[in-house]
């Protein structure tokens, strides 16, 4: 092998961000650890998979890499070169762009669709007026919407066409790396098929990568080409979607497997073994932070924090697997 | 059996610069008591707006009619708003796709919990608090009593749609309109709050329809299903029919293009209905599906008929039933 690898084009160092909160009117501010010494390397044409239990930090992570927030600690990479904590937040944004969770919240409801969907390319002054039509119209047929909805305004739309905007906006720009922060889950079963379906061949036409944070884990095992699974902060496990889907290792990653509906009757709805409660971020339990609602937990557990074991088969935070 | 809801020949009609925009053409469904009726479909096909006119939510220019439309024996249509708003929120809720929408952002997680309580049962405060904490143990949220001073922009969008769900069951109501209550939730806690809303509604006998697109969801909590499609019903059945039995067109293509985990090859292309649905601004003459339907034929133009095979399971196509399994065939081999 000659030559040089090249560097992620997208690497998190040791990230943390903090929030500060207030738990009630009178108490003092105590820190929330939303993101907890996480690092991660993206290549060029990755599609990395991120998931994990509700407020687990997924939304915390895609903003700090979409540089919408500043990480309290650690550094953020682009092409193997830091990117300025004060950083110019318009040259993230020609390349990384978001697809976000809430296409209600997301999209302007006073602006017509046509004017959110051209919005990227005015900001960065692509095209004349002339062109943004154009393009406009170009990008909701790739979007599988009518071109009538150009003079529409958001809340004229179901929320899945609505999602169809927020997927053309971000990709009008064609930019390198697409953060897609749930893109389907408004979507009904067709439209999500055309979607993902989309959303590979334009990753093989235009090299695209992409991290992809999602709860449906069927979608997620189908087009990822590697998963990291979080819990409260950190990433606890993280290997070839092959790897993970066949043969987790952590015991959250297996619950959260086990926990899937799939489309067959008379089966009910499964019980992770969970329990209810997803740990109090303010608080984090000892040791692992997993262990009051893991099955495996043993003497270590409650204790010690579990060591990062690297190996052939990828990333395990587990003390089972010291 | 009892129903809780009754409706039948729901229209809802939006008026458009273009023209008058039929988004709910002519739907009939019910759910009893301790019944889970899902409907699944298109997007845009009219779910939510059916459940709008339901709670008597429309917007307000939206025309609605129907030939009957009865909340458990009492004629909804007829109803003055200050009626409707007496029961809404209370002996029927509704948990929408949109947390933000119900949620309002300029008042705490604690006052918005306990204000149906007090406004409809009049219970005192410390009453509706403690029905508030009780309510967000149940639906997995910890330091509950905590979050009760905290406002909607505070809490990611899973525990806001959790806090719409404890809003919902303040009440115990009767009907519960769920509108994709789950979609934005990881699958653990996606189980936890469907086993809850499931434990509940058999605790209150309550009726459930439950609007999604997963079709994971509706076979694992449907007692019955409804699709829909641009606005209509083209098929309905029991959710061991819909699954097994699917005869309309669209359910064989849906039931086509989830990849399943274990069954559908990793990476490989999805099955998926090519086209998108027809404007509903005007009337839509023949089958609405035809521009997408592999087995569209002449007919398809001008004909629409609905076959009702027995009570509760239908379908609406020009083909007759062994031709549309023969059409199942094909699909899933293709
Ligand atoms: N602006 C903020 N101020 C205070 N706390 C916040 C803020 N944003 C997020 N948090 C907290 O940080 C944690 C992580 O939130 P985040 O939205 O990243 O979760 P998530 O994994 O995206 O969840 P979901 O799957 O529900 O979208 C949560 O405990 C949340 O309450
Ligand atoms: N306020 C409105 N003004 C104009 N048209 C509307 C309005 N609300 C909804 N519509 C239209 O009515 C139709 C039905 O909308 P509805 O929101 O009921 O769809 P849905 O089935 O819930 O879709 P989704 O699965 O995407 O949520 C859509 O074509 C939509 O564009
Ligand atoms: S470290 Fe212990 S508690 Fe944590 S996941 Fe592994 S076995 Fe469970
Ligand atoms: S009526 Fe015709 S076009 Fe419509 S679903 Fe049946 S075969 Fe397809
Ligand atoms: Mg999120
Ligand atoms: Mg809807």
């Amino acid at each position: 092998m000659t030559g040089q690898t090249p560097p992620p084009v997208l690497e998190m160092r040791d990230v943390t961000k903090t929030y500060m909160i207030r738990r009630g009117i009178f108490s003092p501010k105590q820190p929330l650890r939303a993101v907890n010494g996480v690092s991660l390397k993206i290549d060029r044409g990755d599609v990395l998979g991120l998931v994990g239990e509700s407020g687990c930090g997924k939304s915390t992570l895609a903003k700090i890499l979409l540089g919408l927030e500043m990480p309290t600690d650690g550094e953020i990479m682009i092409d193997g070169k830091p990117v300025d904590r004060d950083g110019d937040r318009k040259a993230i944004a020609r390349r990384i762009q978001p697809i976000f969770q809430d296409p209600y919240s997301s999209l302007n409801p006073r602006k017509t669709i046509g004017s959110i969907v051209s919005l990227p390319l005015r900001v960065h002054k692509v095209g004349d007026p002339l062109t943004w039509r154009k393009s406009v119209e170009d990008i909701l047929d790739i979007v599988g919407l009518p071109r009538r909805v150009y003079d529409s305004y958001p809340n004229q739309l179901s929320g899945g066409q609505r999602q169809r905007v927020a997927i053309a906006r971000a990709l009008i720009m064609k930019p390198e790396i697409v953060i897609c922060d749930e893109p389907t889950s408004a979507l009904d079963v067709s439209v999500q098929s055309q979607i993902l379906n989309l959303l590979m061949d334009l990753r093989e036409e235009l090299n695209l990568t992409y991290v992809l944070i999602s709860h449906n884990l069927a979608v997620v095992e189908h087009i990822a080409t590697k998963v990291a699974v979080m819990y409260l902060g950190r990433i606890v496990e993280e290997t070839g979607t092959e790897a993970l889907f066949d043969k987790a290792r952590h015991p959250y990653t297996k619950a959260l497997l086990s926990s899937v509906l799939t489309p067959e009757p008379g089966l009910g709805v499964p019980d992770s073994g969970l329990g209810i409660a997803f740990p109090n971020p303010i608080n984090p339990p000892s040791g692992c932070t997993f262990h009051p609602r893991c099955a495996k937990a043993f003497g270590p557990c409650s204790v010690d924090k579990p060591p990062v074991i690297m190996d052939a088969d990828g990333r395990v935070e587990c003390h089972l697997y010291a | 059996m009892s129903a809780v809801l009754e409706v039948s020949g729901l229209t809802v009609d939006i008026p458009v610069p273009s023209g008058d925009l039929h988004a709910v053409r002519g739907i009939d469904f019910s759910v009893d008591k301790g019944e889970t009726l899902c409907i699944v479909g298109e997007s845009g096909c009219g779910k939510s707006l059916t459940s709008l006119s339901i709670m008597g939510l429309l917007p307000k220019r939206a025309k609605v009619s129907a030939d009957r439309m009865h909340f458990v024996g009492t004629d909804l249509l007829g109803m003055k708003e200050r009626e409707l708003a007496a029961i809404r929120g209370n002996r029927m809720a509704m948990i929408f796709q949109e947390p933000m929408t119900s949620l309002n952002p300029a008042y705490t997680i604690g006052n918005q919990l306990m204000e149906p309580l007090i406004r409809h049962k009049n219970a005192s405060d410390k009453e509706a608090r403690d029905r508030a904490i009780y309510l967000l143990e149940r639906v997995g949220i910890t330091a509950a009593a905590s979050r009760l001073s905290q406002y909607p922009h505070q809490l990611s969008g899973g525990l806001r749609q959790r806090v719409m769900i404890a809003m919902a069951l303040m009440c115990d109501p009767e009907l519960i309109i769920a509108d994709e209550p789950t979609t934005a939730l990881d699958v653990t806690i996606q189980a936890q709050i469907l086993h809850l809303l499931a434990e509940l509604r058999k605790e209150f006998n309550s009726a459930l329809i439950l609007i999604t697109h997963d079709l994971g969801v509706v076979a694992r909590v449907a007692d019955k299903v409804a699709v829909m499609y641009a606005g209509k019903i083209v098929e309905a059945g029991t959710v061991d029919e819909i699954f097994n039995q699917p005869l309309h067109p669209y359910t064989q293509g849906l039931i086509n293009c989830i990849p399943v985990p274990g069954k559908t090859a990793r990476g490989s292309r999805l099955g998926s209905i090519p086209g998108i649905v027809p404007t509903l601004i005007g009337d839509i003459k023949g089958c609405s599906f035809r521009n997408r339907c592999a087995f569209a034929h002449g007919e398809c133009d001008t004909k629409d008929p609905f076959h009702t095979l027995s009570p509760g399971r239908g379908y609406r196509c020009t083909l007759d039933v062994p031709a549309c399994e023969a059409n199942a065939k094909e699909l899933v081999s293709a």
